[in-house]
């Protein structure tokens, strides 16, 4: 085990150069950059723009470039935004928080209503709710986020006047609920991918599992068919959905980025918007390198994870 | 592997009357109603795109400030009208040759950039495969809209750019479904013979290994048609995808959420348009699944 995790580690950090090269050349091959927002101000000649370059370093060769940021990267030095100022990492640790409350809830939430969808499927297969599960899960694989969350403000804040419209908390009241009432909307616009994903991967999954001689042989001793689906079932069933959540969690950031966007949540799905719009490149960088971390981490867990939960899945190289 | 029976079924072919209509596959596609229900969207939004503005009296770039904010269904405009006053209708059927040509094409050039990548791959494996595979899962490390708006800074909008950025940023599926059909066709006994005879790699490659894995590169396309017709919705929506004045669905949302209490229709209307065909492609591919390889029963 502990070489399997050895070689995915590392594994794990040759991807993340590979990455931070992509994204570095990405950038900085781009027409314009950020010398492009200052000259747009009017307020500039030439001489100050190449001054400018030379104190951020953009007139050397590129190369040069990206070994500087990568040896201050790998010092814990995320560079300054060209904004404001502000360290990178400063920036984005305010930010994170606010996505990753929305992620986790809405994967609870994705989790919950997945299973028992995907459960019922199971148990009533080919039934009237199967089919409208299944239809409904391709539809909500279809439904552009963004439009889905214009969707439900229009619902619940326009018509309805349940929930806000946007922003994390009302200015001046902060308190707990309020936080909880302004998550509803954004969480429920966040989990339909995920709860789709999820409640075909557990039909299929538990659908296996039914016919597994164990579960016959359970059926056998004349145990109810609560226990047998919530005791044997269930617990297998559900093994195969931890690979799934850790493979998620690309779609789930990319989710996040446009229901923030729509919600106008504090997150860094928005913080990534405005530094693209603003050409922030350590900032964008710094946000591009989290993702892929958190990507890299995502199925690294799912793949230790069901290692450990499934023992007679043996690693090539242990 | 269905994959390897297609090539005995083509053998055959000159034997039994070839009728693909009443193949084994073509049946199994014509059983799974949602196929045909979105095979026939499909065709139905093409057709009514392509030849629906030219039977409406309005265009779609006609601004008429007196009837702007139209509601649909009660006068002369459909469907509405926007804040310019500009008709509805024509712009959601105008934004459709745009969305949906954008859809295509882009799936052509991924398809074209994945099928190569994943060929050289699968063929030669070792460091060259090696090295391109782990391109492609680093490239998969980056979320798609994530990657998709930091290349849009490198691009200047317009539709080919944004056929470019959505192709360089969803060909990596596809590169890993053909990179691991080649690698185990490359073993079989008809890859060793063609290597035997003395023909040349690129022979090999595109003439006897990629037609065996026609099928999931089928299927992988439909659903990348669906896919880019979603990034695309994406990126306009954001602001960075399709300009106005030329229309698509994706922009034509754009400005929806701050009209979302005195005008809900122009929010509604083309985001249903944008679901119905992104369904309905998604529909077909999973027929299409279903019928070509039916051992494959992903959910």
């Amino acid at each position: 085990m502990s070489g399997f995790l050895i070689r995915r580690l590392m594994q794990a950090v040759l991807l993340l150069f590979i990455v931070s090269m992509i994204g570095f050349a990405i950038l900085h091959l781009a027409p314009g950059g950020p010398l492009s927002q200052f000259a747009a101000s009017g307020e500039m000649t030439q001489a100050d723009l190449d001054r400018i370059a030379e104190q951020l370093g953009l007139n050397r060769p590129l190369p040069v470039q990206y070994l500087e940021w990568l040896w201050r990267m790998l010092r814990g030095d995320w560079g300054v935004s060209y904004r404001d100022q502000q360290p990178v990492l400063k920036i984005v640790t305010s930010h994170i928080g606010a996505t990753m409350e929305l992620m986790l809830t809405s994967t609870l939430l994705a989790m919950f209503l997945g299973a028992w969808i995907g459960i019922l499927g199971a148990i009533k297969r080919y039934s009237l709710f199967d089919s409208l599960a299944t239809i409904g899960a391709m539809i909500a694989l279809s439904i552009p986020t963004f439009w889905f969350g214009l969707v439900i403000i229009y619902v619940f804040s326009v018509g309805l006047g349940w929930l806000p419209s946007g922003n994390r908390y009302t200015v001046g009241d902060g308190s707990f609920l309020n936080q909880l009432h302004h998550l509803i909307g954004p969480c429920i616009v966040l989990a339909l991918v995920s709860t789709a994903v999820w409640s075909r991967y557990m039909r299929s999954s538990m659908l296996e599992v039914i016919n597994q001689d164990y579960v016959r042989t359970a059926r056998a001793k004349g145990l109810s068919e609560r226990y047998i689906l919530l005791r044997h079932a269930l617990r297998n069933a559900l093994l195969p959905m931890i690979t799934i959540t850790g493979l998620h969690v690309p779609t789930l950031l990319s989710g996040a980025l446009v229901t923030e966007t729509v919600f106008t949540w504090p997150g860094m799905g928005r913080l990534f918007l405005d530094s693209i719009s603003y050409r922030d490149y350590p900032t964008i960088m710094g946000i591009l390198m989290l993702t892929a971390v958190l990507v890299l981490l995502g199925s690294l867990i799912a793949d230790l994870l069901y290692g450990l939960a499934d023992p007679r899945i043996e690693r090539s190289g242990q | 592997m269905s994959a390897a029976n297609l090539s005995d079924t083509q053998s055959l072919a000159p034997q039994l009357p070839p009728s693909r209509w009443n193949s084994a596959g073509m049946r199994r596609f014509r059983r799974h109603k949602l196929a045909v229900f979105g095979a026939a969207a499909i065709v139905t939004m093409v057709l009514a795109c392509v030849f629906g503005p030219m039977l409406l009296p309005y265009s779609d770039t006609f601004i008429d400030i007196r009837q702007r904010f139209a509601p649909p269904f009660s006068g002369p405009h459909v469907l509405g009208t926007d804040p310019l006053g500009r008709d509805i209708l024509a712009r959601l059927l105008m934004a459709g040759r745009i969305s949906l040509a954008v859809g295509f094409s882009a799936m052509l050039v991924s398809m074209a950039i994945g099928v190569c990548v994943g060929v050289i791959a699968g063929f030669y494996q070792g460091v060259v495969g090696a090295a391109l595979m782990r391109f492609v899962d680093a490239m998969l490390c980056f979320p798609s809209i994530f990657l998709l708006l930091a290349i849009s800074a490198l691009i200047e909008p317009s539709v080919p750019s944004i056929v470019l950025l959505i192709a360089m940023t969803s060909w990596m599926e596809v590169a890993r479904v053909v990179e691991a059909q080649i690698r185990s066709l490359r073993t079989r006994d008809f890859a060793v013979a063609a290597v035997s005879m003395g023909s040349s790699n690129a022979r090999i490659m595109f003439r006897e290994l990629l037609p065996n894995a026609v099928a999931p590169i089928v299927v992988a396309a439909t659903l990348n048609v669906a896919h880019a017709i979603l990034a695309e919705s994406y990126i306009s929506f954001l602001g960075y995808g399709i300009q106005p004045p030329t229309p698509s669905w994706g922009n034509m949302l754009e400005n929806a959420q701050s009209y979302l209490t005195s005008a809900p229709w122009l929010a509604i209307l083309p985001g249903a348009a944008i679901t119905l065909a992104v369904t309905s492609f998604n529909f077909v591919g999973d027929g299409l699944r279903d019928a070509l390889d039916p051992r494959m029963d992903l959910p």
